[in-house]
């Protein structure tokens, strides 16, 4: 029997296998940031032991960074700290470090493939759940605790239990007004938000083929929003085409070398999977969230569930219990509901072409005057190319400002939040209760749904405005 | 890491489903660089009135003096979300040694086993029972017979656990010293894999 892309990376990288328990898994690339990294650096100080394999970790600042004049000294005293933690930690230990003000900084996983580190066929880890974006390039790419992220820094491996195989394909053409956020916002909304708990997903089918590499990284790094370990993608030409001549990508014979195995890197005809879904991509509109899962989602179109819908007691008050947080009523509709915030950016969208699609639609058009934004490029790169092709004018022109490369308002970690009982439009990937901060209301989207929310001050199917 | 065999306990119940790990501790309490002190900032804002620690809520469970003890009984999917492992030390901390439910999330599955707390996944069925139970009332966990029993009413499940970390767990050993141990065979797989 064939093998599924997954079984091909997994079996490669399986240094041992443990009776009756994990396997014993080689990591190749290992990104770091300030938040979960701390502790697994002071773990190993503590048994007297070194880093196996510093060449193979990327360090970044990005969760806990203010994106507004990151020049300056960081205002909060602990923030601060664990920032200078990270900086302590990088040279003493020999990590290379991209942290606040060097030209690579930027979140983590928009980096990562921004520089031609992630690559297809790598098994990549990272103490952040949404690590799971850089399977777009067909790679095992996975969030991990800090006990792992020390596991890794001690010997380049990782205690894990094959996860079992989902493939989800989506054929078809997409509709007008509608990108890769409503697809793994529908996929989510159709399967729940732990659909997927203990599996490895493959996205596939006509639908993903026709998506650039960025519209594959907003798939995949929403992945673990229903529950499953990972997600990828099978590389192809897209895939060479955006790795090739970026700064860590391959070079001359050794490009060619690993083009060649990279084209081995799909699932066979014969795999099977464990559980398989088929998706039309015409039955996807653009879609937002009510609730306080990401599972919580509709077409913008649509209307919130009834009370009556749910027969299992638990899940009713679940329901209510949402429904009270983000103050909606049952049954209702979402269309010209007034918010009050709007925030672009996170490693779900934050990318050179989610601003050109936002631009696309705000261009020579004046943001609604009650409307607060946070717009948020993921990296230094991402920034400066956004000036390189004007966008920053288009944005200025509108009357909204673009601040400095950080996580942002996704967490309500750092200095921008979204304030208690306000909505606020997100092309973030959580929507979880104080998410954004205590009280804040999220209403997740796609770039084109917010920029529409940008203009009107209100939820708008964007397909009216184009 | 702290071994665990046996644990008789009352249990707190949190009948939440999708209790993700923002809510097991927020994001503005993860800019500490130790792994000390979380257990106070435990479901922070559902304990407190606008993060004021002089203001418990009343409905919330961990603030009802009559529930108390060192296992968490909670509904489906429980730990979903960001893979931050305060949310298992913010557990621990506060005392908890055992985390039962229906349905965990995989990330918060292992860091809770890294860090010596127990999780159990019980059946539906099951769980309503626990639920059912009075606040007297205790449970029992036995992780060498892998059971789990209702003590008022002998009800009793199996639960799994894989033997590599059931060792682990009833020992107090961790993955690490096991990896450090492996290093010769590490450096052959890098060696045949360049």
């Amino acid at each position: 029997m064939g093998k599924t892309l997954f079984e091909k990376i997994w079996d490669k990288h399986v240094v041992k296998q443990i009776e009756d328990g994990p396997s014993v898994v080689y990591i190749d690339k290992h990104f770091i940031h300030e938040v979960t990294s701390p502790q697994a650096f002071s773990g190993i100080e503590k048994r007297g032991a070194q880093l196996f394999r510093p060449q193979q970790i990327v360090a970044t600042a990005d969760h806990n960074v203010p994106t507004m004049q990151q020049e300056l000294p960081i205002k909060d005293a602990l923030s601060k700290f664990q920032v200078d933690t990270l900086i302590d930690n990088c040279k003493k230990h020999g990590v290379e470090l991209y942290g606040l003000g060097h030209k690579y900084q930027g979140i983590v996983h928009v980096i990562g493939p921004e520089l031609g580190i992630t690559q297809p066929g790598m098994t990549i880890v990272c103490g952040d759940s949404h690590t799971s974006t850089h399977g777009a390039f067909g790679s095992i790419a996975f969030g991990i605790g800090t006990s792992e992220v020390e596991m890794v820094f001690a010997a380049q491996c990782i205690m894990q239990s094959k996860p079992k195989v989902m493939r989800i394909n989506i054929d078809g053409a997409l509709k007008n007004g509608v990108v890769s956020k409503d697809i793994i916002l529908y996929i989510i909304a159709q399967i729940s938000a732990s659909g997927a708990t203990g599996y490895f997903v493959e996205y596939a089918g006509s639908a993903i083929r026709a998506l650039s590499m960025e519209a594959r990284m907003t798939i995949c790094n929403m992945s673990i929003e229903m529950g499953a370990r990972g997600g990828m993608i099978a590389p192809d030409q897209t895939t060479f085409d955006y790795i090739k001549g970026r700064l860590f990508a391959p070079q001359g014979a050794d490009w060619d070398k690993k083009l060649a195995s990279w084209k081995e890197l799909y699932t066979d005809a014969d795999a099977k999977f464990d559980v398989e879904i088929n998706i039309n991509a015409e039955d996807i509109d653009p879609m937002i969230t009510y609730g306080t899962n990401p599972g919580m989602g509709l077409s913008v179109r649509g209307t919130l569930p009834t009370i009556e819908s749910f027969t299992d007691a638990t899940e009713k008050q679940n329901y209510e219990k949402a429904l009270a947080y983000m103050g909606l009523t049952a049954g209702q509709s979402l269309l010209g509901m007034p918010v009050q915030n709007v925030f672009i950016g996170s490693c779900t969208n934050s990318r050179i072409e989610d601003f050109r699609l936002v631009a696309s639609i705000i261009k020579g058009k004046q943001k609604d005057p009650t409307i607060k934004t946070l717009i948020v490029p993921g990296s230094q790169e991402v920034a400066k190319q956004i000036k390189a092709e004007g966008l920053d004018k288009i944005f200025a022109d509108a009357g909204v400002e673009i601040r400095q490369a950080g996580c942002s308002a996704c967490l309500g970690m750092n200095e921008d939040k979204i304030p208690a009982g306000e909505y606020c439009v997100s092309t973030s990937n959580r929507n979880f209760e104080g998410r954004q901060g205590a009280g804040a209301r999220t209403l997740l989207a796609s770039p084109l749904t917010a920029a529409a929310a940008l203009l009107t001050g209100k939820i708008t199917d964007i397909r009216d405005i184009l | 890491m702290q071994s665990l065999q046996k644990i008789t306990s009352q249990f707190i119940p949190l009948r939440i489903e999708n209790v993700d790990t923002d809510q097991i501790i927020p994001a503005r309490f993860l800019k500490a660089t130790t792994k000390d002190g979380f257990g106070k900032n435990l479901f922070r804002d559902w304990r407190y009135e606008n993060d004021d620690e002089t203001k418990p809520k009343v409905d919330f469970v961990l603030n009802q003096k009559q529930y108390s003890g060192a296992i968490l009984v909670a509904a489906k999917n429980f730990g979903c979300g960001s893979s931050r492992e305060h949310a298992a030390w913010s557990i621990q901390d506060y005392g908890f040694k055992v985390v039962v439910s229906s349905f965990f999330a995989d990330i918060f599955k292992n860091n809770a086993l890294n860090n010596g707390v127990l999780p159990v996944t019980v059946s539906d069925a099951f769980l309503q029972q626990i639920f059912a139970q009075g606040a007297e009332d205790t449970l029992s966990v036995d992780l060498e017979a892998q059971t789990i029993t209702i003590d008022a009413t002998g009800a009793q499940e199996k639960f799994d656990i894989n033997s590599y970390k059931k060792t682990c767990m009833l020992n107090g050993y961790d993955d690490i010293d096991y990896l450090l141990n492996m290093k010769p065979e590490i450096e052959a797989y890098e060696k045949a894999n360049q």
